[in-house]
């Protein structure tokens, strides 16, 4: 064989490998974007850094493991039950927690949400101990190939149902009249409130928005991966660093930040090294904050 | 009388050795002294400089870690083809080496981080605590990973004959007070300082600090140099102690942990972090004497810590002051002005 013809196939072969990282990427983008968005829409509307992010997570998926399989709800009837029941979860703790907290400083809100992060997932760990449970799903286990790239047919699911839901939240943010108020709210929120917005409604409904998507990640992604109680955690650290890159409060941004960062762990571990997969969310902040520490889409100056 | 109180509870607390002969009182003595000394130099950044660094148990972790691996010696790949040995070095050098460390990382993230504030610096601290677990896990050939640093030497101080070693309880009991002690006076001359002045203004209202001349940035960087040196220094002492270091050092809980004993005892007080430490140090003690499961003592911290935010919102400390008049720091005159200005403004 002539040197060449090895060295052609060698290049196509990681060209390959490149298309399979990138179409990967772009799969898990999708609920990277859902979480961000979540986190970013409350930070935006309340000035709330939301600690419980992840355990709304954690907590869809949880209701979707005990719903298909102890119960053996249909699939796809259980991941609807689980968004529900993550939007009467946050409601219920914008309603416990923060409605009272209306007027206090960030970092009192702060507190408070980290108070409720460890009290929530110890509860988790308690009620269903720490061992890993995995959810069946009803695709067919053989991949979608095309050419070279291959996809499971469960994560392409995952990926249709995360973008469905994040246009959902760009025509509910930008063309009905609770957005109005949304956007309103966000821009100024005295001004809002002598409009005749109902500031106190437009939190509990941004805060249960928020965590109806984080059970709904937290619902997809459970079936792909694994069900276990740290697995807020995870979620929450990686939603920060969406929303950081994309700059506080801005949708745009935390949608476009969550494929960076499936982009950057894609390549990372696949070239790099795939211990550290994790940490490539502190990488990307770290050349943010050296190169543009307003973010990507930053709405206004964070140095107050 | 109240001048001489302190001077009376270090005594008393030095006296303890003497007549407590309960080795497992003694460890939790020992556990919940590292504690404070940690929550101490947390209260330096969040109690005045005003900024939420929930990155913290960083420091301490590092502390420890490159405290533990001094006194045991390490061969370690720093970058392709460059091969780092270190001959084990005696352990007061190690716990040297580990604040020196602390220190040197405080410098480098307070540098960076500091170019945010608010919910942007919270949460670039809380990953950076997060990135340094992963290292410590995956950079097995330096750290061990999840097999943990073995067999670290305790603390042996003197030369041949006369020789004291830090080994027993009693012993290492002296030693973390004497660190707590030496940390506190050292907390207590730098916030009653000028540079201790700067970092209560820019707190109180940055922008006004900042107009008046003072180097903003500067300050934080300070803040948290020496808090990390002193949460490296608890490090050091609680990896000498133990006598094993795993990746687990990092979790979030021990921040969280930190600051629930900064924030019930009072933020911006001196006495603050000692009170909220002996109470949530004895606390789960409490709790495991009931039988209950470790989830329930976190469960526990995180209600109290919601509770705390609502019904005591300045803490234990500044609440007492109030009801008995005693003025701490919190009552400065220096505050005042700066409350003043703002209210004009």
């Amino acid at each position: 064989m002539r040197p060449g013809a090895l060295d052609r196939d060698q290049r196509r072969f990681s060209l390959d490998q490149l298309l399979q990282h990138g179409l990967n990427a772009i799969i898990l983008g999708g609920t990277y974007a859902l979480l961000g968005i979540g986190l970013t829409l409350i930070f935006g509307i309340m000035k709330v850094v939301n600690f419980t992010h992840g355990e709304v997570y954690a907590f869809g998926a949880y209701v979707m493991f005990a719903l298909v399989m102890p119960l053996g709800v249909n699939f796809f009837v259980a991941l609807v039950l689980a968004m529900a029941l993550g939007i009467l979860l946050g409601a219920a703790i914008e309603l416990l927690l923060l409605s009272r907290l209306r007027d206090a400083d960030i970092d009192t809100t702060m507190l408070v949400m980290i108070g409720a992060w460890i009290a929530m997932q110890n509860t988790e760990q308690l009620a269903w101990t720490g061992v890993a449970h995995s959810i069946k799903n009803p695709f067919p286990p053989e991949p979608l190939v095309w050419g070279a790239l291959s996809v499971s047919w469960n994560r392409l699911f995952v990926f249709a149902v995360a973008s469905l839901l994040i246009a959902g939240t760009y025509y509910l943010v930008n063309w009905t009249k609770f957005g109005k108020a949304l956007r309103a709210t966000f821009q100024d929120r005295d001004t809002a409130a002598l409009m005749g917005v109902r500031i106190d409604r437009v939190n509990t409904a941004t805060f249960a928005l928020g965590s109806g998507l984080a059970a709904a990640a937290g619902a997809l992604l459970g079936p792909v991966f694994v069900v276990v109680p740290t697995m807020g955690d995870l979620a929450a650290s990686k939603a920060f660093a969406i929303v950081i890159l994309g700059g506080l409060g801005s949708v745009v941004g935390a949608t476009v930040g969550g494929f960076i960062l499936a982009f950057a762990e894609e390549l990372g571990s696949g070239y790099i090294s795939s211990g550290y997969r994790d940490a490539m969310g502190f990488v990307l902040i770290i050349l943010i904050l050296l190169v543009r520490p307003t973010g990507l889409f930053a709405l206004k100056e964070r140095i107050s | 009388m109240t001048r001489w109180l302190p001077h009376l509870f270090v005594l008393f607390l030095a006296s303890v050795p003497l007549w407590m002969t309960d080795n497992y009182i003694l460890h939790i003595l020992i556990t919940t002294g590292i504690f404070i000394i940690a929550a101490m130099s947390l209260n330096l950044l969040l109690g005045y400089t005003g900024q939420l660094s929930l990155g913290h148990v960083a420091f301490f972790g590092i502390g420890a870690y490159a405290s533990a691996l001094l006194s045991l010696g390490f061969e370690a790949h720093i970058a392709p083809g460059l091969l780092v040995k270190v001959l084990p070095k005696p352990v007061w050098f190690a716990m040297l080496g580990g604040i020196a460390s602390a220190a040197v990382c405080g410098y480098a993230i307070g540098k960076l981080a500091f170019r945010v504030r608010g919910a942007y610096f919270v949460i670039v601290s809380i990953s950076f605590a997060e990135v340094v677990r992963l290292v410590a896990l995956n950079w097995v050939e330096l750290t061990q990973g999840p097999m943990a640093l073995n067999n670290i030497p305790a603390l042996k101080l003197g030369a041949a004959g006369l020789e004291l070693s830090f080994l027993k309880k009693p012993m290492v009991y002296t030693l973390v007070l004497a660190v707590a002690v030496l940390s506190y006076v050292l907390i207590r001359r730098l916030v009653q300082s000028r540079a201790g002045r700067a970092m209560i203004a820019l707190r109180e209202n940055e922008s006004l600090a900042t107009s008046v001349g003072i180097d903003v940035t500067a300050y934080l960087v300070l803040a948290t140099v020496v808090a990390s040196a002193i949460a490296g220094a608890a490090g050091a002492l609680y990896a000498h102690y133990v006598r094993i270091v795993d990746p687990d050092i990092f979790l979030f809980i021990y921040t969280v942990t930190m600051v629930i004993m900064v924030v019930t005892g009072g933020k911006g007080t001196l006495a603050g972090p000692i009170v909220g430490g002996v109470l949530f140090g004895l606390l789960p003690e409490s709790l495991r004497a009931m039988a209950m499961p470790p989830e329930v003592q976190w469960i526990a911290y995180g209600v109290l810590m919601v509770l705390v935010v609502y019904f005591l919102p300045r803490g234990i400390v500044p609440a007492i002051n109030e009801r008995w008049g005693a003025g701490e720091a919190t009552a400065s005159p220096l505050r005042n002005l700066v409350v003043a200005a703002k209210a004009r403004s």
